[in-house]
């Protein structure tokens, strides 16, 4: 049992990006903006573009969220002393993670990236976290790909899921100008609500 | 996976309820169906790392690291304390970032319109990677409350946003001090989306007469806590 209780989460509120990411706020702070790129020219993996916009239950757009992704490298390593597999050591040009607030206009938000390879019994996948006013604790879910039907089938967390809520964990893929981009609308709450996860 | 590495289940009591009708922007944001329960994978156990070279000393100075022409206004303070984890470790090496309204209670944003002034030597936002005791410290001033769009006539008690990286994704938080003695604090409605009143009691900053500079700055402490590591009561999935 843990000996010091955990201090209480707090709303990220509606000027997150000030905090964030800056310039996103109207001002240009950092020389270094943390998690704005994921890649340089030397990252291996197929290049792809995850993006998506926010519903609340009103099926409004959440126009002031703040997104953050987490995911592997194109190995399935992650850059983290915690990941012990064996195997290629984790690609020294890729930290795996980013950052993206939803565009105040279109409510878009958006990272250029690679495709994650599997993680053990894993399918690829990403994870997000969706912080914004009105959200008290952030929220966790993860980005599976769409053509990836037979890991996705194999999955141990996706199986944990109803059937018939998969498919908000899952996004399609299409062709953008030669990129591939899987589209993943959130839904936080009614018709279609995404599957969050306390993890 | 190795159960050491693993954290312990966040204390869902100790943090505020998903959907709480007094904080109104909850009402349609919070989900309805109940998180889905997982024991950590290496995908939660796992999170981005910085270095002390992605950053610049005077990123922690708030008073300096936006300032154009002078100082900005306000009470100069520090802010300084330790990252935790449930088991009492400190939890060093990982970044933590703040930002925070003005002495005036204007944020540095292009949506922000409260007709305080903006200060052109504040930025309002600050950076820094904990020691290997888990501390951190930032010079900052002192923010003004605010008010929002609630109930009829809500106030923010002046506070502090925070970001914090643990160890592993898991771990992430994103909170708000706020300051010891402040009279908004009892009325606040973030605050008050919080049933546990001693769960609210450990986001109040306190003031730190040692660790203040005389004729110079106040200082505040604000301790956080980050889940623990230990056993799950839940089913290993990879
Ligand atoms: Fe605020």
């Amino acid at each position: 049992m843990s000996k010091l209780p955990e201090t209480p989460s707090q709303t990220a509120g509606p000027y997150v990006h000030i905090g964030l990411i800056p310039r996103q706020a109207g001002f240009d702070i950092f020389e270094n903006n943390l998690g704005a790129a994921m890649l340089t020219p030397e990252t291996k993996g197929e290049r792809i573009r995850i993006e998506g916009r926010i519903f609340d239950g009103a099926d409004a757009l959440v126009r002031d969220a703040l997104v953050e992704i987490w995911q592997a490298d194109a190995g399935g390593r992650f850059a983290h002393p915690a990941d012990r597999q064996n195997g290629p050591p984790p690609d020294p040009h890729f930290r795996g993670w980013g950052r993206s607030g939803t565009d105040f206009a279109t409510g878009v938000w958006g990272f250029d990236t690679i495709k994650p390879g599997r993680v053990g019994p894993m399918a690829p996948h990403a994870s997000l976290w969706i912080v914004a006013r009105g959200i008290n604790t952030g929220l966790a879910t993860r980005v599976y790909f769409a053509d990836e039907d037979a890991a996705n089938a194999e999955d141990p967390v996706l199986r944990m899921v109803e059937p018939a809520r998969r498919f908000t964990l899952i996004a399609p893929r299409a062709l953008r100008g030669g990129i591939p981009v899987y589209s993943f609308d959130i839904r936080l709450q009614g018709d279609g609500e995404t599957v969050f996860l306390d993890v | 996976m190795d159960l050491d590495l693993e954290f312990a289940p966040r204390d869902a009591a100790a943090h505020p309820p998903a959907l709480a009708p007094i904080y109104r922007s909850t009402l349609l944001r919070a989900p309805r169906q109940p998180l889905l329960s997982l024991r950590s994978t290496l995908t939660e156990i796992t999170g981005p790392i910085f270095g002390e070279s992605e950053l610049d000393p005077i990123d922690a100075d708030l008073t300096r690291n936006h300032a154009r022409d002078g100082d900005p206004i306000g009470e100069r303070i520090t802010l300084h304390g330790r990252v935790l984890d449930g088991d009492a470790r400190a939890v060093p090496g990982v970044l933590v970032e703040i930002w925070q309204a003005n002495a005036g209670g204007r944020y540095r944003h292009t949506n922000d319109s409260f007709t305080a002034a903006i200060d052109p030597n504040f930025g309002g936002c600050g950076r820094v990677i904990t020691d290997a005791e888990g501390r951190y410290r930032f010079r900052t001033i002192r923010p003004g409350p605010y008010p929002f769009p609630n109930r009829e006539n809500d106030w923010r008690p002046a506070h502090i946003h925070y970001s914090v990286f643990g160890q592993g994704f898991s771990q992430r938080l994103i909170t708000q001090s706020y300051f010891e003695g402040d009279p908004l604090i009892a009325r606040d409605a973030i605050l008050g989306t919080m049933p546990d009143v001693a769960a609210r009691q450990r986001l109040v900053a306190t003031l730190d007469m040692e660790a203040s500079a005389p004729f110079e700055a106040l200082a505040w402490r604000f301790d956080i806590v980050l889940r623990g590591r230990g056993a799950s009561r839940f089913e290993s999935v990879a």
